[in-house]
């Protein structure tokens, strides 16, 4: 590790939202990752890069409470998020919004449904405010004409988009991204990156994305880490573009300049 | 976010010279409810070519409720064709509002709603029809890939006969037994009541034997199954269908109807005669137990006169309705899940309906058995 430049230098001084120490993940004995540590800074975002089946996936389950992890801490702010019982993770989790991979929307209502629900079940808001707020938010993303669609009737980037509006829905400061942009075309893709920006500019929100389309990290991603699935931990930190100029690691190094892992040693002037 | 200057959002406008100017005040947070509304007519006064600008410097915390207000006022600017100067506002609010469309949606209008119970019914019926000819055509379907299966071309694999085979047969055997026990129990109950008057107590063995094997088994064991396979039956399919699965069927050139269905309806109607013997014999052991114990029947003499009373062609009866209920629940139950929605809502949906049609059918099909019974004299 020492003899390797796997560390951004960190000249970026916003507060901490998010800390993650020493986390472990395992399914029974399997573990996934091992010792997984890295520092969120409020207002950023915040890539988790890794090739296919290294634990990115799972790692954000346990940041969003669907897996505890089996060892380490994990604060939000000052809160020990898996420390507390159910309720006090429910209270730190009313911060977060998720978009999942595949929008995960409930298929028995309508988009506009869909968005209004967490907040008909958690806010006292008349439901004209709320019908207000719901074509404010499809609006944000671009979908108020699928308000009363179903999401059967939607395609995947549609399906996306809508997810991502009920992600905001009780305007979350802390967005968790999985995927967003797999399975869309470039133009979408770039429509979504330039909707993440315009959010965590316009509503200050962190954001965590876990994600692998390299061209998307570069253009929004100041902050990151890159799971291994051999060595089983974090094996680099730093934002996908220092990495990929700056880093030495072969496998990161592989990664970021899309090349075969073992021809990487002669092939390194992408 | 902004730095904080905690109050209720307000918002006030004072027309100046050259511009309007709305100045905004006060924390904005949606999940506070407090948003206020943007009156439609606020800028009617507005002199045409001039703009609205913002004043933002006792803005506190925002979030999507200022946009939401914005939003607003952008749209009422658009009505009174008045210039609205986003510049001025904070960049970040300014960069969420061109995010959003200017033109509010077209509100879609509910489905027009009328009476009509002439159409009803007609719509109904030719509803009603439709599924008919398409179950039959998917029995027909299913039936010309059995046949191939039998010369080694078709397209059902064993193994998921035999996993249907046992979830419709052994794994079936403890309820249909219990119910039938029970049934054979009450048959007996009712029964010895108005026949002890006459002292007529053994012929209870004969009223057991000839209900259970005639009507009862039958329509219980099928009852039971259209609740417990049909059900699960349109549940997989429909499943399987919101997941694409079915469709991947189809690319892959897979027919439907034998990989699918086939080895579902076989299933049924295989194991519904042998529920069916079963359930008879339970039944009838059912009456003898209760007539055992209540009354002064002895078990020779109660197996004697249910001998008596049963020729064997009252099984053959039996045996043939049965098999019909089980292909047809077995049918239906495809049919509605393969005809499901995308949901899981349509899943819930497709099971019910597959229980319900399943379970009228029977009763509905067993009158019609009845009534060819009473024609043909058996």
């Amino acid at each position: 590790m020492n003899d390797t430049n796997t560390q951004m230098p960190s000249t970026d001084d916003r507060p901490v939202m998010i800390s993650v120490d020493d986390v472990t993940l395992a399914f029974g004995s399997k573990v996934i990752q091992h010792d997984v540590s890295f520092r969120v800074k409020r207002g950023s975002i915040f890539a988790v890069m890794g090739g296919s089946g290294c634990g990115k996936s799972t790692l954000l389950k346990s940041m969003i409470g669907l897996l505890r992890p089996t060892h380490g801490t994990y604060l939000v702010e000052k809160d020990n998020y898996w420390a507390g019982d159910d309720a006090s993770r429910v209270r730190i989790g009313r911060r977060f919004g998720v978009l999942f991979q595949s929008g995960a929307l409930w298929s028995s209502m309508t988009v506009g449904e869909n968005v209004a629900l967490p907040m008909q079940m958690f806010t006292k808001l008349e439901p004209d405010v709320i019908r207000q707020l719901v074509e404010l938010k499809l609006g944000l993303v671009g979908m108020l004409h699928a308000i009363d669609q179903y999401p059967s009737e939607l395609s995947g980037g549609m399906r996306k988009r809508a997810g991502l509006a009920r992600a905001m829905s009780l305007d979350p400061d802390i967005l968790f991204f999985d995927e967003p942009s797999a399975g869309l075309d470039p133009i979408t893709s770039a429509r979504l990156d330039e909707l993440i920006l315009n959010l965590r500019d316009g509503l200050g929100a962190t954001i965590i994305i876990v994600s692998h389309e390299l061209s998307s990290l570069f253009h929004i991603a100041d902050d990151g880490i890159f799971l291994d699935a051999e060595q089983k931990t974090a094996i680099a930190h730093g934002s996908p573009t220092w990495l990929r100029d700056h880093c030495t690691d072969p496998m990161v190094h592989a990664f970021m300049h899309r090349e075969q892992l073992d021809s990487s040693g002669s092939a390194g002037n992408g | 976010m902004n730095t904080s200057v905690n109050g209720a959002p307000q918002w006030h406008l004072q027309p100046e010279a050259n511009r309007t100017l709305v100045t905004l005040s006060g924390d904005w947070i949606a999940q506070e409810g407090r948003t206020p509304a943007f009156p439609a007519d606020a800028l009617k006064d507005v002199p045409h070519g001039e703009p609205v600008e913002f004043s933002t410097d006792q803005l506190g915390k925002w979030d999507t409720s200022l946009i939401s207000f914005l939003w607003e006022l952008k749209r009422s600017a658009r009505e009174a064709h008045v210039n609205v100067d986003t510049n001025t506002l904070p960049e970040s609010a300014h960069k969420l509002l061109d995010l959003l469309p200017e033109i509010p949606p077209e509100p879609t209008p509910p489905p027009p709603h009328h009476f009509a119970p002439v159409a009803a019914v007609g719509q109904f019926t030719l509803d009603t029809l439709n599924e008919v000819g398409c179950v039959s055509e998917m029995g027909t379907a299913a039936a010309k890939g059995g046949l191939a299966s039998l010369v080694g071309r078709g397209m059902m694999r064993t193994v998921d006969l035999m996993s249907d085979l046992n979830a419709a047969g052994p794994a079936a055997l403890l309820i249909v037994g219990v119910v039938n026990f029970l049934v054979g129990a009450i048959l007996a109950f009712v029964g010895s009541v108005e026949l002890h008057k006459f002292a007529a107590d053994i012929y209870v063995a004969s009223l057991v034997a000839i209900a259970m094997v005639r009507e009862m088994s039958a329509v219980m064991t099928a009852i039971i199954m259209a609740g417990r396979t049909g059900g699960a039956y349109a549940a997989r399919i429909s499943t399987m269908q919101a997941n694409e699965e079915i469709d991947a069927l189809q690319v892959f050139g897979i027919p439907v109807s034998s990989y699918l269905i086939l080895p579902s309806v076989l299933a049924l109607a295989f194991t519904m005669p042998l529920l069916y013997l079963y359930g008879c014999l339970i039944g009838m052991l059912g009456g003898f137990f209760v007539s055992y114990i209540m009354l002064d029947v002895s078990p020779l003499g109660y197996f004697h006169e249910t001998i008596q009373a049963l020729p064997l062609d009252q099984f053959t009866f039996g045996f043939i309705k049965s098999f019909v209920f089980g292909t047809f629940v077995g049918l239906t139950s495809c049919r509605i899940g393969l005809k499901a929605g995308r949901s899981a809502a349509d899943v819930g949906i497709a099971a019910t309906k597959a229980v319900v049609v399943g379970i009228v059918g029977v009763i509905a099909l067993d009158a019609i058995f009845a009534v060819i019974a009473n024609v043909i004299g058996i």
